[in-house]
């Protein structure tokens, strides 16, 4: 998100990251919620259950009593042609992993905010983006948000992406669990009206009407299942160009520009880190200071997750030496965490590119400090000095 | 079976737009062994179209029997609740 410029309409408001969201599924007009409650996402369907109940959201709340019934129950209102919003985190999202296979490959247009949080063991309620990236393979959109602004503009755009005719897939906004869904932070969210307009009803595509009965979720076997991942592929591809499109449509109504990869630095990079959700601003504020000393780093952050913003991350570290990827979980047993591998798969084919170096960084909510920061990049300019990695995998600040 | 669709002509969300349209899947070839109908015992108590799980036993105006083999499993339960052994089960691609 680019810098905040004053439209007209907008007002200026104090909400943490779960109440952002949960504002801009009221101001979305959702037909149905289904939900269960689990820390750090509760304020979300706390406040949506409040809207309903005080007549301010006309939708159907409908408490269940898992995760995995949420989500189903998300599936069905969708597929009859209701706007869904769900919520969950860490255990409930594991919960859920079935049916979002389930929803994706019916073409649901689902919406839901997932408040970062680690897997057990040991249990924790904090961030981490195990929950993210075990979502990553299913067939979901997937945004990151860096604050509570990003949060509530994404949730509205979701909807815009998840329902148009051209993409029809669930969409996930991921908010890191705590530090921003509890945070408090100033934010302008924009009128009914505009977000009215922008987001007019849902219009279903071959919803369940019993006058014109079909079979949803049939059997495939050998003979059709194949086809149906094949298209499904390119229902996913096909969403990146709309997901431009909706982001420059909401830079006309809320004066915030949105973009797959936010860039700082990197025009003459010699060194870059690539990273995720909140912690970008920490990786910035360290690369700013390190720039007014002359030392030539940038930080890519990624808004869009899935589909994964490919070309753009490779056009941005073009020329760069070497390259920090953070993640903030752990793959076990892989050749590198999850974001590490997207982005070396991503260069792979490229006859210049960086050498990379993955830090894992603020597991079960740790924090990461601008020392640690700085020390990944002083590990990044020495492979770049050298031209050989020492450590591929660095473990930010643990004991 | 019809013509097989490329994944370019399915509907959106393996959706099946046409109802009713199973009946031209043909679930009939897993079958390793094939029920054979000696039509010369058969007593036309209709057992085998009772217990038929299926149903792939079709029953004519007559009472008697035909195996509706674009169907049959070969699970071999017409033959094992024939009371007069006219149902005999033999291995497919043999006789």
């Amino acid at each position: 998100m680019a810098a905040v410029t004053r439209v007209k309409g907008q007002r200026r408001v104090g909400m943490t990251g779960d109440e952002a969201v949960a504002y801009a599924v009221k101001q979305a007009d959702v037909d149905v919620i289904a939900a269960y409650p689990i820390t750090p996402q509760t304020i979300i369907v706390e406040r949506l259950a409040e809207y309903v109940n005080n007549g301010e959201l006309n939708a159907a709340f409908i408490p269940v009593e898992s995760e995995h019934s949420a989500l189903s129950t998300c599936v069905g209102a969708s597929l009859a042609g209701a706007r869904v919003f769900t919520a969950t985190a860490s255990q409930g999202l594991a919960l859920m992993y079935e049916i979002l296979w389930i929803a994706s490959s019916m073409r649901t247009t689902i919406v839901m905010a997932l408040a970062n949080r680690a897997l057990s063991a040991p249990i924790n309620i904090h961030c981490s983006h195990d929950d993210a990236y075990a979502a990553r393979d299913t067939g979901w959109i997937q945004f990151f948000a860096e604050n509570v602004q990003e949060a509530y503009d994404l949730t509205i755009q979701a909807f815009k992406i998840a329902e148009d005719k051209r993409v029809l897939l669930p969409t996930i906004i991921n908010l890191d669990g705590f530090i921003l869904s509890h945070s408090l932070e100033g934010l302008y969210v924009l009128s009914d009206d505009d977000v009215r307009k922008f987001l007019p009803p849902k219009e279903p595509v071959n919803p369940i009407d019993v006058e014109r009965p079909m079979t949803y979720g049939p059997l495939a076997l050998y003979d059709y299942y194949y086809e149906f991942k094949r298209a499904q592929a390119e229902a996913m591809k096909n969403s990146y160009p709309v997901i431009l499109e909706v982001f420059k449509e909401y830079e006309r109504i809320s004066g915030r520009r949105y973009a797959p990869v936010k860039e700082y630095g990197m025009e003459d990079a010699e060194v870059a880190m690539v990273i995720l959700g909140s912690s970008a601003g920490t990786a910035r504020y360290v690369a700013r200071r390190m720039r007014e000393r002359g030392e030539k780093v940038g930080v890519l952050s990624l808004t869009l997750y899935r589909p994964f913003p490919e070309k753009e991350i490779v056009e941005r570290l073009r020329g760069v030496k070497a390259a920090i990827i953070m993640d903030r979980s752990y793959s076990f047993g892989s050749p590198g965490a999850q974001l590490f591998m997207d982005i070396a798969a991503a260069l792979y084919n490229e006859g210049e590119r960086p050498l990379l170096i993955n830090a894992i960084y603020g597991l079960g909510g740790r924090d990461l400090t601008p020392d640690q920061v700085e020390a990944a990049f002083r590990a990044a300019f020495e492979a770049a000095k050298t031209g050989v990695v020492k450590e591929r995998e660095l473990w930010l600040g643990v004991r | 079976m019809s013509k097989l669709m490329s994944w370019r002509e399915l509907e959106i969300g393996c959706i099946v737009p046409e109802p009713g349209n199973s009946v031209r899947y043909r679930t009939g070839d897993w079958r390793a062994l094939r029920p054979v109908l000696d039509k010369s015992k058969c007593i036309k108590c209709l057992l085998c179209w009772v217990y038929c799980p299926e149903p792939a036993i079709i029953r004519h105006e007559d009472d008697s029997v035909e195996i509706d083999y674009n169907y049959c499993k070969g699970c071999g339960i017409c033959a094992n609740e024939c009371p007069v052994k006219a149902i005999t089960m033999v291995p497919e691609g043999g006789e």
